[in-house]
């Protein structure tokens, strides 16, 4: 079952089950005690007055213009306790967003109503999400239609899920169970069906899952089929006289543009060169390369990037059937069927 | 309105004409007042029946009578009609409308064709948005975000928008007519320092409705503009950007919850006086409290925006800016709460609901502190924990504040008095039936149930269970004050002019005032809330 803290089965505290969670938790007890303790102080102190200068008993109301020093000191007490509120959220805000290196990658795509999972090995998933425990794993999200926003309560995370842009979200689960994730961003009829599960697992069983899940070839593979079939191949080539650029080792890369400008090339760069060629021209070049808008999907353009990124040397850039041994293991020749 | 059984001594603005005519044309603030009375209540209760309606349904995790579009449009049209047709206008149009000019000893407003004008638009408005309802309703949430609303829903969504459009016409004018009011109609000696509390409260309010409302107009239209022309402004696949249109929405609608709560300040400061006997604690603080929380509010919209796509660091900046507008409500608590000290409390139900405001208010604050921080919002940011903070604002607050400000100036609209026993009956039921409805959503919400769910994991039932229940009994809570009141209409006791002894301008003339205020010039000689100023027999109207 969901892990909930409940009191005679009533859910009184959810979960902890990230890293983030921990922290998450420290900061709302801190506030709660905080606001909690200033609340009462007011509500005693109000009541207190009420009673005590009722007009039975204290008749006569004694006129006080008020107190500069009063105003001064509590207006002082508040903003001090306010940045103490602000710099530990922020802190922990800056953490939640700064990805460690070393993570897994995961592609998701949300929709009107479902979230698909695409790992670098090749598993794809819907509405479920299989990740290894005490592992750092980055999500890369995107929708197809409208704003979504997932949400894993017991991580303590969310992050809106954007059209036509690539936003990441990273955690680290330290505990091995199912989790619920949610839509947290009405988007229409079924959002409140939008939902899914979150299984943390063992490293060891995650690995076995791996194996056994069926894929038949990593999303970069995927990516590299796209490439010659879209025939993207044909202008980035890796010889000198090749009319694209040379895309091996682009992935992080600084880029120079035609109009004196640079931009790094990061997951939405290599998304917006295939979807809007000309909104950057690489110095060198002519904007000659077609927009591949409308032809190609999210999954597939996630795939196409997949294998950008995974562009490291030149020989990989030849066409598979030309090489004697493919660097990413067996590769199968006949299509995969996606799997639900 | 009746003038029946009890004698009503002179002439007054409700007897003086009684044909519908003089009612649908007068520019008399006060009629209008009333006017904007008896539609904003209308919408009120249309409002909770949507609210009445998504409780019921919530009862079940799987939603049981109504179906996952249905549920949508209950929502949205709940949040639509509660906002720009109940809480933006609630204690501007009509307290506000009623008592400014009475407060600073003017005839009227400045512009009383222009107010007349407005509750026009306001109707307007209703009507389009009414319409809306009835021809199928709209399923966008009242935030309208893209770009679900411009290319995904099906809802009468430019119908809905036209009508906020339109009714946003009216409170742009309110506002105006209330800055113009109140700088150029005060009466001799009624200087800036002397101003009531709840006119500084009103000018604060009316400097958001006339900058920020525009705002609002030109995003409306443009989610009009891209759902019916197609032209990419927000959605993504035509070329527009969806972060853009939060930018401006909450551009608009962060300013517009200090509309829906500076009018109550200014109310509950009143109340605390008028009930303590004594003048508010630190007036001058008070005072520029409300201005400075006017010109910071403008300053923090996007911490609706923590998890939307903003960069790390604009993020830090709305959050430390969203800290700094908390301090003058901070204030605010802190003086009202000196002000009780020492003074000569009398226990009358606007008393109640004036220390429920505080009480209610305070802790939607400190839970809105949870919000602004950070790291906390990731996690609460659009959980029942925001429903739980803005209900505790708009609801625990702003309707405490509504609901004590008419029972305080009840004698001086009607010139009766409510019955005092039922209204302290009403307001602690309300209290109660308040705290039950919404403090289980804070937790709903820290346990990770999302808003706007029709379906939900059976594991929250419990807590929505308790909130229905708290909600039966908040609505019936709210029914008491609407009976009774009327029922005061022609039965309460008459009321003098000053029956609880207050400082006020409006309350040196008579109840009901004169159509047109004060037949004798009113000439100020004493500060707000200068107690020893007040004609020693409540009888006596000076300037009446
Ligand atoms: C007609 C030739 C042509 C085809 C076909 C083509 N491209 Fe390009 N591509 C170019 C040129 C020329 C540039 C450099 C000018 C520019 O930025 O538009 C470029 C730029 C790029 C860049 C940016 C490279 C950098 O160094 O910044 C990426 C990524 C890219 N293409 C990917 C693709 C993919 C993926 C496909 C297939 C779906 C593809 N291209 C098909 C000609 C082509
Ligand atoms: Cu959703
Ligand atoms: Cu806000």
């Amino acid at each position: 079952m969901f892990l909930l803290t409940t009191i005679h089965g009533i859910p009184v505290f959810p979960t902890a089950a990230s890293t983030a969670a921990i922290q998450q938790d420290r900061l709302a007890w801190f506030l709660l005690l905080v606001t909690g303790g200033i609340t009462l102080f007011i509500a005693v102190l109000i009541v207190t007055f009420a009673i005590r200068y009722g007009e039975h008993r204290h008749p006569q109301a004694v006129q006080i213009e008020g107190n500069n020093l009063l105003e001064l000191g509590w207006t002082a007490a508040t903003l001090v306790i306010f940045m103490v509120m602000f710099f530990w959220g922020a802190r922990l805000y800056y953490h939640e967003y700064t990805e460690p290196p070393h993570a897994i990658h995961i592609n998701v795509i949300a929709k009107q109503w479902m979230w698909k999972f695409q790992h670098a090995e090749g598993q794809r998933e819907i509405d479920e999400l299989h990740v290894p425990v005490n592992r750092p794993v980055v999500l890369t999200m995107i929708s197809q239609d409208v704003i979504h926003s997932f949400f894993v309560p017991a991580f303590r995370l969310k992050k809106d899920v954007l059209p036509g842009r690539y936003r990441d979200l990273w955690f680290q689960a330290d505990k091995i169970g199912k989790y619920q994730l949610f839509c947290s961003q009405y988007c229409g009829a079924e959002h409140s069906r939008m939902r899914g599960t979150v299984y943390v697992m063992s490293q060891a069983d995650y690995a076995k899952w791996l194996q056994n899940s069926g894929a038949m070839g990593s999303a970069a593979y995927d990516g590299e089929r796209l490439f010659q079939d879209l025939a993207c191949i044909t202008c980035h080539r890796a010889d000198s006289t090749a009319r694209g650029p040379n895309l091996v080792g682009l992935y992080g890369r600084t880029v120079h543009l035609n109009d004196g400008s640079t931009v790094l090339a990061d997951d939405n760069y290599i998304r917006e060169s295939i979807l809007y060629p000309n909104a950057k021209i690489v110095a060198g070049f002519e904007p000659i390369m077609p927009t591949f808008r409308g032809q190609i999907d999210e999954s597939q353009l996630l795939d196409l990037v997949e294998y950008i990124k995974s562009l490291k040397t030149q020989q990989q850039l030849e066409p598979y059937n030309n090489r004697s041994a493919p660097p990413n293991g067996p590769r199968p020749t006949e299509s995969r069927t996606q799997q639900p | 309105m009746s003038t029946a059984t009890a004698p009503q001594p002179q002439s007054n603005y409700l007897n003086e004409e009684s044909s519908l005519r003089s009612w649908l044309l007068t520019t008399d603030h006060k009629r209008i007042a009333i006017l904007y009375t008896l539609s904003i209540t209308f919408f009120f209760l249309l409002g909770g029946i949507f609210a009445l309606l998504i409780r019921i349904e919530l009862l079940s995790p799987n939603g049981m009578w109504v179906s996952d579009e249905t549920y949508n449009k209950l929502f949205s049209m709940h949040g639509i009609i509660m906002v720009w047709f109940f809480l933006v206008p609630s204690i501007p149009t009509t307290l506000g409308n009623f008592l400014i000019p009475l407060m600073i000893g003017a005839k009227d407003v400045a512009f009383p064709k222009l107010n007349l004008l407005s509750w026009y638009l306001f109707m307007a408005g209703g009507i389009f948005t009414v319409y809306a309802i009835i021809a199928g309703g709209v399923d966008t949430g009242w935030t309208f975000y893209t770009p679900l609303s411009t290319g995904y829903v099906n809802g009468h969504v430019i119908t809905a928008a036209t009508g906020i459009f339109i009714a946003g016409f009216g409170t742009i004018l309110t506002g105006l007519n209330f800055i113009v009011t109140i700088h150029r109609m005060r009466a001799p000696g009624m200087t800036w320092s002397r101003l009531p509390l709840f006119i500084w409260s009103n000018y604060a309010t009316s400097i958001i409705l006339v900058l920020a409302t525009p705002v609002l107009a030109i995003t409306l239209l443009l989610v009009a503009v891209e759902r019916f022309a197609h032209v990419g402004i927000f959605d993504p696949a035509l070329g527009g950007d969806p972060v853009l249109f939060q930018h401006l929405f909450w551009f608009y609608s962060h300013p517009a919850v200090y509309i829906m709560i500076l009018p109550g300040m200014g109310v509950v400061s009143e109340l605390i006086s008028a009930f303590s006997k004594k003048r508010v604690f630190g007036y001058g603080y008070v005072a520029a409290s409300s201005i400075a929380i006017a010109v910071f509010g403008f300053l923090v919209w996007a911490h609706h925006m923590f998890v939307a796509g903003i960069s790390v660091y604009a993020a830090m900046v709305f959050s430390l800016l969203s800290y700094m507008v908390s301090v003058p409500s901070a204030i605010k608590v802190f003086n009202w709460t000196a002000t009780l000290y020492k003074g000569a409390i009398a226990y009358k139900t606007p008393l109640f609901y004036a220390i429920g405001f505080i009480g209610l208010f305070t802790w939607g604050g400190m839970t809105g502190l949870f919000l602004a921080s950070l790291g906390m919002d990731v996690h609460v940011h659009d959980t029942y924990f925001v429903i739980a903070h803005f209900h505790y604002i708009m609801v625990g607050g702003m309707v405490m504040a509504y609901l004590g400000g008419l029972h305080y100036w009840w004698p001086k609209i009607s010139g009766r008095m409510y019955p005092e026993a039922w209204g302290r009956i009403a307001a602690l039921i309300i209290f109660v039936g308040f705290n039950l409805t919404f403090f289980p959503q804070f937790i709903l919400g820290y346990l990770g149930m999302p808003r706007r769910y029709h379906t939900y994991p059976p594991q929250f039932q419990f807590w929505h269970v308790l909130s229905s229940a708290g909600a039966s009994i908040l609505g019936i809570g709210y029914l008491l004050p609407l009976c009774y009141l009327l029922w005061s209409i022609k039965h309460g006791e008459v009321a003098g002019p000053n029956p609880w002894g207050s400082t006020g301008l409006e309350w040196r003339t008579s109840s009901p005032p004169p159509t047109h205020n004060f037949n004798k010039l009113p000439v100020v000689t004493w500060e707000a809330y200068d107690y020893s100023s007040v004609p020693k027999n409540r009888e006596e109207a000076p300037y009446a």
